[in-house]
């Protein structure tokens, strides 16, 4: 059996994959096929692009990873897909590892992009931390691949076909209880213009000036990871970085940030990048297009009276 | 009952120096991965609540009886350790056979603890792929966990919202770093901890068969990076020079 099957939560992130699953059907000479679970939406959705099947079971719950990795292999036997593209979000991710264990495939996440090689899929992921991207691609006749959001454009509206499928679990978790994550919904991510602070600013009070100069930027507030989860004076969504978010902005002013590479992984595809730092040496300074060694505490107010 | 967290011997990421664009591991030494260290803190909470042991289950090369040390002196009980000269760098399937193989071996298992990805690799698959040969269920991305009576309650952190679901034991659960303030043993703690029951064994006496290689690494190389690195003086100099490049002010 050979076939592509895509399948995410999420459908912006299902509509990139048909992207991505295109090119692989394209390459490959594969059939392109879609599913959607317990989302009548999507499937629509997903039906105006590609061959789709839509699974309607209330023992499916999206949260029992258990139950989805089941589902998804059930539904690649019964449609004879062996290449199973997923999304890299946290649910995409738990999956994964699961359903390639049960089709005895070898997995590759997290991935940004990937090439068709004498019919390999060379993907390229970030690997040590962030510090180096590894291609890599899977030796075995099943293989599971989960990319990365925003990695490709969502598909246009094309032909396409919606058709049922049923599938047998056994549910295990129970959810109780979901909450919206609190209040605050910027996208970093689509954000133009960056102005990113990390632990070099020493004063919670500096932030109005970071927000000021923000603002007259037309730009968003981002961090590094200690200001929002170790001093909590930002949001957890703005976090920029591995365990944060990939920026690729016009511009970042990235201050008072020395430039881990755990940091550095989220806004290396920024097209311009600023360096503004008290420490010449930090390594921010060797990523950066310009460089600007001097202390938060005066270069705030200038900026805010430079721009205003 | 016993409490099993799995954790991750890898360089240390921080003493890593790219040269070429390749990375170095020349005199790195090995350490365990952040994430790991706040599965572990997440089950000494748990093994006090429930007065269970708490085993850490790692599988390495000879290093790892030296590197586990530290995890035995911030609260695990007891090491299980699968030890091979081979085992250095292994794969995420490889890994998971190793990890079930031996948490089988462990009576009366009643939460596997993870982190939600390895400090190196952070491709998240092992817990969902031992979770998978074990037939057990799981609970990804915890911040929050509860006991109530034979379940747990778990607090999830996804992208945008938060998901509070009921499990039963036995169960595997990944956590995220927000969980908890992860504990830094003291030296002599690490040297005293040496003490601690470990049993080592062999691939060969988990009697498993490690699968042919399901991912190659064609290449491994620091991104490449071009930048202008122009010194500015002044804020002045700066917001002229974005200017005319047509990035502010537009």
């Amino acid at each position: 059996m050979a076939g592509i099957l895509i399948y995410s939560d999420k459908t912006p992130y299902a509509l990139e994959l048909v992207t991505a699953g295109q090119i692989v059907a394209k390459d490959l000479g594969l059939p392109l096929q879609a599913v959607s679970i317990n989302d009548a939406d999507q499937a629509v959705e997903l039906g105006k692009r590609v061959e789709v099947y839509k699974i309607a079971n209330d023992d499916i719950n999206l949260a029992d990873t258990a139950a989805v990795a089941s589902a998804l292999k059930q539904t690649a036997e019964q449609v004879s897909a062996n290449i199973i593209l997923l999304s890299s979000n946290r649910r995409g991710k738990e999956v994964a590892g699961r359903l390639a264990q049960s089709l005895q495939a070898g997995c590759l996440s997290d991935v940004n992009s990937f090439t068709i090689n004498s019919g390999k899929i060379e993907c390229s992921r970030n690997a040590l931390g962030g510090a180096t991207v590894a291609v890599q691609q899977i030796e075995t006749a099943n293989q599971v691949i989960a990319i990365m959001p925003k990695a490709f454009e969502k598909a246009p509206e094309g032909s396409g076909s919606l058709h049922e499928l049923t599938v047998e679990v056994r549910p295990r978790i129970k959810v109780l209880e979901v909450k919206p994550k609190a209040g605050d919904s910027v996208d970093i991510e689509a954000a133009d213009i960056l102005v990113a602070v990390g632990q070099g600013l020493e004063n919670q009070g500096d932030l109005a000036k970071v927000e000021a100069i923000a603002k007259a930027l037309g730009g968003e507030v981002a961090c590094s990871k200690p200001i929002a989860t170790d001093k909590k004076w930002l949001s957890e969504e703005r976090i920029i970085g591995l365990s944060g978010k990939k920026c690729k902005p016009s511009l970042a002013i990235v201050m008072g940030i020395s430039g881990q590479v755990q940091f550095t992984v989220g806004i290396r595809d920024a097209k311009t990048i600023v360096a503004v730092n008290n420490d010449e040496n930090a390594d921010i300074m060797r990523m950066a297009d310009y460089i600007m060694v001097a202390d938060l505490e005066d270069v705030l107010p200038e900026l805010i009276q430079a721009l205003s | 009952m016993n409490i099993v967290v799995a954790m991750k011997q890898i360089p240390d990421l921080q003493q890593v120096r790219i040269r070429n664009r390749q990375p170095v591991f020349e005199d790195v030494p090995y350490t365990l991965g952040n994430i790991d260290k706040n599965a572990l803190e997440a089950g000494v909470a748990l093994k006090e609540a429930l007065d269970a042991k708490l085993i850490v289950v790692s599988a390495g090369n000879e290093e790892l009886e030296d590197t586990i040390k530290e995890a035995l002196a911030a609260g695990a009980d007891e090491a299980y350790l699968v030890i091979d000269d081979s085992l250095d760098n292994i794969a995420s399937d490889t890994s998971a056979t190793l990890i079930a193989a031996a948490i089988k071996k462990i009576d009366d298992v009643g939460i596997i603890l993870f982190g939600e990805g390895s400090g190196d690799n952070y491709s998240g698959q092992v817990a969902s792929r031992v979770a998978e040969i074990l037939e057990l269920p799981e609970v990804g991305y915890a911040k929050e966990i509860e006991l109530n009576g034979q379940s747990l309650r778990v607090t999830r952190s996804l992208e945008e919202s938060e998901e509070l679901v009921e499990v039963e034991l036995p169960t595997v659960i990944t956590v995220v770093s927000e969980i908890n303030e992860a504990r830094i043993p003291a030296v002599t703690q690490i040297l005293k901890a040496g003490k601690k029951p470990k049993e080592v064994v062999s691939p060969h006496e988990l009697e498993i068969a490690i699968g042919s290689v399901q991912v190659t690494t064609l290449s491994n190389l620091a991104p490449e990076t071009d930048r202008k690195q122009i010194v500015v003086k002044s804020v002045d100099e700066l917001v002229k020079a974005l200017t005319t490049e047509g990035l502010i002010g537009r």
